[in-house]
């Protein structure tokens, strides 16, 4: 082991950590803004293990999508879903559900880490090892084509109802929709 | 030496441990925003296990990258879809928390 597969050990432990960081804030800021914060720290540590994962293009997506896009339209929420003296000091109140939310957690970390303990992986015989976006890009074009086409119908339809939904509430009051 | 860096349990429990943090936030934030972070951190918990699915099992290493973008773009449409409800259901009852909207209740 080199002095720069240390340097790459400690790098992912510093990935993990940002994970494990951001989501505690996420479920125990007591500030709404600092919940969303906390998911981009921890979406920025998913980032670095899709990296270590082998993919640089997912890597990339990972920030542009989830830390550029997402993460400005939740704070964009919260933003218009506050009167302006309320976003800095919109605490969470009471938490409800504790010990239900507990124990759900606790459930399905058991399940699951009793199925990953004592299922045998099995790798497929022969595997190609080519991450490349080149690679990727040619099959969203041929084998996944019509899931493809797909996501984009259903970004489309996303954003009409979103626009349209938005809209409706003007003409609930009564005001003429411009 | 093993790497932690290089071994799929590694991720599956990185996987588990989002997976968890995302449900236990679900049932205990009060606000739409923090279901809504919530369900991203279940979405990337998915997104992370397909990562690693197809880094040390599969034959193909587009498929869980597919997948995994996938996943991004249904999460990207269901978050712009719950924040413009969060707008609507602000303009009619002034606020977001989910107590508030009891008119269906009986």
């Amino acid at each position: 082991m080199t002095f720069y597969q240390y340097i790459a050990e400690g790098l992912f432990l510093v990935f993990v950590l940002l994970i494990i960081a951001g989501s505690f804030i996420t479920i125990r800021a007591r500030i709404l803004m600092h919940t969303v914060l906390g998911l981009a720290v921890a979406l920025l540590g998913v980032a670095g293990i899709y990296f270590y994962l082998g993919s640089m293009f997912l890597t990339l997506m990972q920030i542009l999508i989830y830390v550029g896009a997402v993460c400005i339209v939740l704070i964009f929420g919260i933003m218009v879903g506050s009167t302006p003296t309320e976003i800095a000091e919109k605490t969470i109140k009471d938490r409800k559900n504790i010990f239900l939310a507990v124990s759900a957690a606790a459930a399905a970390f058991f399940l699951l880490m009793i199925s990953i303990l004592k299922t045998e992986w099995i790798a497929a015989p022969a595997q190609v090892r080519d991450f490349s976006a080149r690679h990727l890009g040619e099959s969203f074009l041929y084998q996944y084509c019509l899931a493809f086409e797909l996501i984009s119908v259903i970004l489309l339809i996303a954003i009409v109802g979103a626009i349209i939904l938005a809209r409706g509430g003007q003409e609930n009051k009564g005001e003429p929709s411009s | 030496m093993i790497f932690i860096s290089d071994n799929l349990y590694t991720y599956l429990i990185l996987a588990v441990f989002l997976l968890i943090v995302g449900i236990y936030g679900l049932i205990q934030h009060k606000t739409f925003i923090g279901m809504l972070v919530s369900t991203e951190l279940i979405l990337n918990g998915a997104g992370i296990n397909f990562m690693a699915f197809n880094r040390f099992l599969a034959p193909d290493p587009a498929t869980g990258q597919v997948i995994t973008l996938f996943i991004m773009g249904i999460a990207a449409a269901e978050a712009a879809i719950v924040v413009s409800f969060i707008i609507a259901v602000f303009r009619k009852y002034h606020s977001i928390d989910p107590d508030d909207l009891i008119e269906l209740q009986g």
